[in-house]
């Protein structure tokens, strides 16, 4: 057993769990908080993601012993502008892979302000891509819907990244 | 998850230390690939020696205009590095182009370069496997060889090396940095990654208890034109069915210089040394880089469809040989994505 000290939606948390434990099993089953999802367990799919120090990351393939002292933001901590616009937009059908949507879509438009590119920026040297329909979709793509909602969801972030 | 010895390096020193007195042990970088082949029970390391915290995590550029890139890099803070994306976009291009936003913010360098080389049949625990199981024998031979290699593959393993990153770091002549207890040492890129021959299961140059400390990039004045592209399944979020890394310097209508790799086809990163020996000095026109794509793929090897696929199976692909479960496709594509890449440089190189 390892203690591992997070901070979990602001507040402090510690708990004792084997090295193989990940991020997404400690969350669920050790501190009772499902809305994080368990889809793939492998990185495929994106319904584990929550943010680390207000990073996207699958949590399925981070074990909890590895984010000690870190700060953890799961969709039970989220109040953001997106939530109603996934609601507004149809973002989703069977609601499964949305905390995953929400929490990758919260850490992409930060990537974003901060002038990261994305694989379908084509001017590299500048300093940041307008926030397309093609962007988006391609910042996204690390979380699958198995309802198809994704026209919704485009619909949802754009709405929320303003012009 | 089969249960491990679990050790947190505070310093490098430590970590080759805690590795070299632990038979078996592995590092741990960001995770994206060793603890999903550890849930699969692919890899069952007794100990891991977690290197996340090290401070290895710094781009600086080299007095000689070269670049330094610490093994503890994320994918994303590479990607987005202002010197990396004037001075050889090809390589943000390559992180860009792999994996996920989610991953990419936790994959290191060094785990980069060192992710396994595979395919679905080394994740089948249930399949044969020369590179899980040495000796075994490989399903793969007789069976869906899509995302198989066509270049440098054995008797024994076709697997293709799954890397974007490695593709582009192939092409721009990296240098490993590399550390144990017996000091530190220096792998030019091209020695890294071995092809699979009878060992499949010996992927690097490297002992199991050497730690990637750094990538260093020597200045390349022809990288600030360069250029990475996937051909894949799907828009996003796949590995390469094809893949191009390539810088091109054109004078006076001719090939002035070039530097050219592969992915997706190649039992290791690719450099494409064949073509980029034909191309140096040539018109640069479409019809020396067909020739020069001809060249590097004149030694490939593609695959038909798995011999026990239903006839309906078959039939049901476009060409009616069930070329979608083989691999030859990859001959051709890798040659079209090759000339298509450099045509795009030439022109761009003429327009500027
Ligand atoms: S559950 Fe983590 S990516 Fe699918
Ligand atoms: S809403 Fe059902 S999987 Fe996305």
């Amino acid at each position: 057993m390892v203690e591992v000290r997070l901070r979990v939606n602001g507040t402090a948390r510690e708990i004792d769990v084997e090295p193989q434990v990940s991020l997404l099993d400690a969350l669920r089953e050790r501190l009772g908080m499902t809305g994080t999802k368990k889809g793939c367990d492998q990185g495929a799919c994106g319904a584990c993601t929550v943010l680390a120090d207000g990073e996207r990351i699958c949590s399925c393939l981070a074990l909890a012993v590895q984010y000690d002292g870190r700060e953890i933001t799961t969709i039970e901590g989220v109040d953001h502008p997106l939530q109603a616009a996934f609601t507004e937009h149809d973002g989703f059908q069977c609601g499964y892979c949305t905390p995953g949507q929400i929490c990758s879509a919260i850490g992409m438009l930060a990537e974003h302000k901060a002038g990261a590119p994305s694989a379908v920026t084509e001017e590299l040297d500048g300093d940041g891509a307008e926030l397309t329909d093609d962007e988006i979709r391609e910042r996204m793509s690390g979380n699958l819907c198995r309802c198809g909602a994704y026209n919704g969801i485009v619909d949802a972030v754009r709405e929320v990244a303003g012009p | 998850m089969r249960p491990f010895a679990y050790v947190s390096a505070r310093d490098v020193e430590s970590a080759v230390e805690a590795v070299a007195e632990h038979p078996g042990a592995r590092f741990l970088g960001g995770g994206t690939n060793l603890v999903d082949l550890m849930r699969e029970g692919v890899e069952r390391p007794r100990t891991v020696v977690d290197i996340s915290r090290l401070p290895l995590t710094g781009i600086e550029e080299l007095p000689d205009g070269g670049l330094r890139i610490g093994a503890l890099v994320r994918n994303s803070r590479l990607a987005a590095d202002p010197l990396v994306r004037s001075r050889c976009p090809v390589l943000a291009q390559a992180v860009l182009n792999g994996a996920s936003g989610q991953l990419r913010n936790m994959a290191t360098v060094g785990g980069n370069l060192l992710q396994r080389t595979r395919c679905p049949y080394f994740y089948d625990t249930a399949s044969r496997c020369n590179k899980r199981e040495p000796g075994a024998g490989c399903d793969a031979m007789e069976g869906f060889s899509r995302s198989a290699a066509v270049l440098g593959t054995s008797g024994e393993c076709i697997a293709a090396h799954p890397s974007d990153m490695c593709v582009a770091l192939a092409a721009l002549d990296a240098v490993v940095e590399v550390r144990s207890v017996r000091g530190t040492r220096r792998v030019p890129f091209g020695e890294l990654h071995r092809l699979p021959g009878g060992t499949p299961h010996i992927e690097t140059a490297l002992d199991g208890d050497e730690l990637i400390t750094a990538v260093e990039l020597p200045p390349l004045p022809l990288a600030a034109r360069s250029r990475y592209r996937k051909v894949r399944d799907r828009a996003s979020y796949a590995f390469a069915l094809v893949s191009v890394a390539a810088a091109l310097e054109v004078r006076d209508g001719a090939v002035a210089d070039v530097r050219l790799a592969l992915g997706g086809v190649g039992a290791k990163p690719w450099r494409a040394h064949e073509a980029e020996a034909l191309l140096r000095g040539a018109p640069a026109v479409e019809e020396s880089f067909r020739r020069a794509a001809d060249a590097e793929f004149a030694a490939a090897e593609g695959r038909s469809a798995p011999t026990g696929m239903p006839d309906s199976r078959r039939a049901a692909d476009a060409d009616g040989q069930g070329a979608r479960a083989g691999n030859e496709f990859k001959i051709e594509l890798g040659r079209r994505t090759v000339v298509a890449v450099l045509r795009r440089l030439a022109d761009e190189g003429s327009g500027a």
